[in-house]
């Protein structure tokens, strides 16, 4: 089934990031990429004690998250960190949570001077 | 910290729920290139060899200002267009002019790439190659955000996302 519900769609898009987030192979292929973009799958393999399938895979998803952007470069796909998804995430729940903590404190501030004047 | 300086092309991609005409408007004419962003107006000849420019905003000018340094010019980026196909491709050259480090390393190449998915839903994909220009590459990967140079494409892009969604950008 199609879901076509702008909120259930973008539920789905931060599923898909937090998801691909939470394996420690895709974080180490993410960091890789944060040190040097544009990599070939031979050169992402290298890397891991994987199987070139088992790799793939896990490039599978995090393309599926949009956290990495591939292109084609003669014949050679390479593939690219796009901190994008990673970006909307922090806006939207982690930023939210440090203005509250943030706020809290301010209310504390205010509570205790409040009680000084008295 | 381990930084991005070293990589000749960045890749940004973000989907929003907009329209690929819309989504072209916002990069390309002024009234909505002020509203999110570095907020400055951009300026367009879409043909092949028109000129590209984009303006500092007065919050800009007067952030910086404050910041001490030298004056911001009117004019912080400049280019040409390579190639016009709206509201699907536009391929233009790229220079910062408002520092001289990123000035020095010349012209860059940017291509803007929109598709509709499903409908109603705009895929933008931004290509910079950025052969020979770390510091200007440094700066659009946000790896100078704590010196209060903004977070790059991944922040303009949020926010243009974010514009068209919502109707209001990072700033409201």
């Amino acid at each position: 089934m199609t879901d076509w519900s702008p909120i259930l769609r973008n539920v789905t898009d931060d599923d898909r990031v937090f998801k691909a987030l939470a394996d420690p192979t895709r974080r180490f292929l993410l960091d890789r990429l944060f040190e040097r973009d544009g990599r070939t799958l031979t050169e992402l393999e290298s890397d891991l004690e994987m199987t070139r399938f088992g790799v793939m895979k896990h490039l599978r998803v995090l393309e599926d998250a949009n956290l990495v952007v591939t292109r084609r470069s003669g014949r050679e796909k390479l593939h690219f960190l796009n901190p994008v998804p990673i970006r909307l995430v922090h806006d939207r729940w982690i930023d939210k949570y440090r203005e509250r903590q943030v706020s809290a404190l301010a209310d504390l501030k205010h509570e205790l001077e409040k009680e000084d004047s008295a | 910290m381990t930084t991005k300086t070293d990589l000749a092309t960045q890749v940004y991609r973000v989907y929003i729920k907009a329209s690929p005409e819309a989504v072209w408007d916002a990069i390309t004419k002024p009234e909505w290139s002020e509203r999110y962003g570095y907020g400055g107006r951009v300026e367009y000849d879409l043909r092949p060899g028109g000129t590209y420019r984009a303006f500092a905003s007065e919050d800009m000018k007067q952030a910086r200002a404050q910041m001490g340094g030298a004056p911001t010019p009117d004019v912080i980026v400049d280019g040409e267009v390579v190639e016009s196909d709206p509201p699907r491709r536009l391929v233009q050259t790229w220079r910062m002019l408002m520092d001289v480090g990123p000035m020095a390393e010349g012209f860059t190449r940017l291509t803007y790439e929109i598709v509709e998915t499903i409908p109603g839903v705009s895929k933008l994909t931004l290509t910079h190659e950025l052969e020979g220009a770390p510091r200007l590459a440094l700066f659009l990967a946000g790896g100078m955000e704590t010196e209060g140079a903004g977070g790059g494409w991944s922040e303009v892009l949020s926010d243009l996302k974010t514009l068209l969604e919502t109707g209001d950008s990072f700033r409201g």
